[in-house]
């Protein structure tokens, strides 16, 4: 059986669950009133793909410089990027927005609350990413490293040449799920109030009071964003596939 | 190659791997150094191919002392070439792209003159069927080839080859060490790491026998395989060539 053929059976069955469960229960559909409100969806998920977006490169830039950090031979340097990494992995992201909105971005004066929220976000993604890209480098055996020094390499082409071109690969389909997860986690920036997706959501269901009419749509939505990205990370998992 | 060490210290943590280690040899082009695991043969090839730095004691080969600074041990690392037992090639690089590398990057010739430098050695060897495959398609003893010619076309003064069978089934060493042997007649230079003691026997115009840090025995192949009067040395090859 085809690999695709499969996976419509499985979401077919999965599907048929659902509706039966939906019969079970009896819920009165008000899709009407909801698609009353499909221009402020738009917008929430336009807003969404942006914040996203914005985050997902300053998040990849602070991995890298984190990354740099707990590979430092300074201890100082790697004890700030360590005791960052674990901070921020270690706690909600839910209080680091608040934290981050109602206390330091206040006390530097900071007032966008569209900024703030990407700067969160990217902190608490960098944390993640800093693990991946560490675990990158620290995948590539130290005879590479010895080899580009024999040859004559400096410090510099051997990165640029041997090291980052097989680290890179290495990290792609963890890069690729770390984006997956911060598409999703941005839904959270609707506690301070920022006007993504799934504030959207809420503010309908709080018009219609038709909560499942809502909120599907956010689901379906996110998805629209993860499975392309989900499916690139296994692209790349295949395409760069190789011993060393 | 007139190979002259003295009081070679090195040390990793408080271990001390290699403790005052001497070496004149005569004018030869292949010494091979054996010995026990973990006494220091690694450790020495890894010093004299400008790899590491020794914590006191110097190298000169032909009279020119080893820098101990990084910018100028890089300088001579590329006039050397140095292979390693395994994952010499990088693996993102195909055969071929694996030995331009250097040719390109390091020594500054163009694409098409450092592929014209290569053709030659690769038809030599019989690897040219092997060049657009990346390491992983390769078997182990193509694997070392490749490696060592990769060496080798920088035209270095000389080849460091730190056990270069020893991850190899013995097939595969036989023929890697066919290329190593076929080198010699060339007349390149090298200094070899090797467990194969009848390899060591044909190809050595001396051999150094590497043990607790020191060089025990040195001399022709003879001297020091058969006939060593050291009883460390004498006991060493009793054991292996029963």
């Amino acid at each position: 059986m085809p690999r695709w053929l499969a996976h419509i059976i499985v979401v077919a069955v999965f599907a048929s669950l659902i509706a039966l469960a939906f019969s079970r229960v009896d819920y009165v559909w008000n899709w009407a009133g909801v698609w009353e409100y499909r221009q402020k969806f738009l917008q929430g998920f336009g807003v969404t793909v942006a914040l996203s977006l914005a985050s997902l490169v300053a998040s990849t830039l602070i991995g890298i410089v984190a990354a740099v950090l707990l590979g430092s031979k300074n201890v100082m340097l790697e004890a700030v990027g360590r005791v960052y990494v674990e901070l921020i992995r270690g706690t909600p992201l839910l209080v680091q927005l608040l934290l981050g909105f109602y206390v330091v971005a206040s006390a530097v004066g900071l007032e966008n609350r569209y900024v703030v929220g990407v700067l969160v976000l990217a902190l608490f993604s960098g944390a993640y990413m800093a693990e991946i890209f560490r675990g990158g480098l620290a995948a590539i055996p130290q005879t590479q490293r010895d080899s580009a020094r024999a040859i004559g390499l400096t410090p510099w082409q051997s990165l640029r040449l041997v090291i980052l071109p097989q680290a890179v690969r290495l990290v792609l389909p963890a890069v690729a799920g770390q984006f997956v997860s911060l598409i999703k986690d941005s839904s959270l920036l609707s506690v301070i109030a920022v006007s993504e997706f799934t504030l959207a959501a809420q503010e309908v269901n709080s018009f219609t009071y038709s909560t499942l009419e809502s909120y599907l749509p956010l689901a379906a939505g996110y998805l629209l964003l993860t499975l392309p990205l989900s499916a690139l990370s296994r692209v790349l998992e295949r395409r760069y596939r190789y011993e060393a | 190659m007139l190979l002259d060490v003295r009081n070679l210290v090195q040390r990793f943590g408080t271990t001390t791997v290699l403790d005052g280690l001497a070496l004149q040899t005569g004018d030869v082009r292949a010494l091979v150094l054996v010995g026990p695991s973990g006494g220091g043969k690694s450790t020495l090839l890894r010093i004299l191919a400008g790899l590491d730095v020794p914590v006191a004691g110097s190298v000169a080969f032909d009279g020119e002392p080893l820098p101990r600074d990084e910018p100028a041990l890089r300088e001579y690392r590329r006039t050397v070439g140095t292979v390693f037992q395994a994952y010499n090639l990088f693996p993102h690089l195909t055969a071929m792209e694996n030995l331009l590398l250097p040719l390109m990057h390091v020594h500054g010739l163009t694409d098409r003159d450092a592929r014209a430098r290569v053709r030659e050695p690769l038809e030599r060897f019989s690897l040219a069927d092997h060049a657009h495959k990346r390491p992983a398609e390769l078997s182990g003893g193509q694997k070392q080839r490749i490696a060592i010619l990769r060496a080798l076309v920088v035209q270095p003064k000389r080849l460091f080859l730190d056990e270069p069978t020893s991850a190899l089934d013995p097939e595969m060493t036989a023929e890697v060490l066919e290329m190593i042997g076929e080198l010699k007649d060339l007349g390149t230079q090298f200094v070899l790491v090797t467990h194969e003691m009848g390899f060591a026997r044909r190809v050595a115009d001396e051999v150094a026998f590497v043990g607790d840090g020191r060089v025990l025995a040195n001399g022709s192949p003879g001297e020091v395989i058969d006939g060593s009067d050291v009883p460390r040395v004498r006991s060493f090859f009793a054991r292996i060539l029963s």
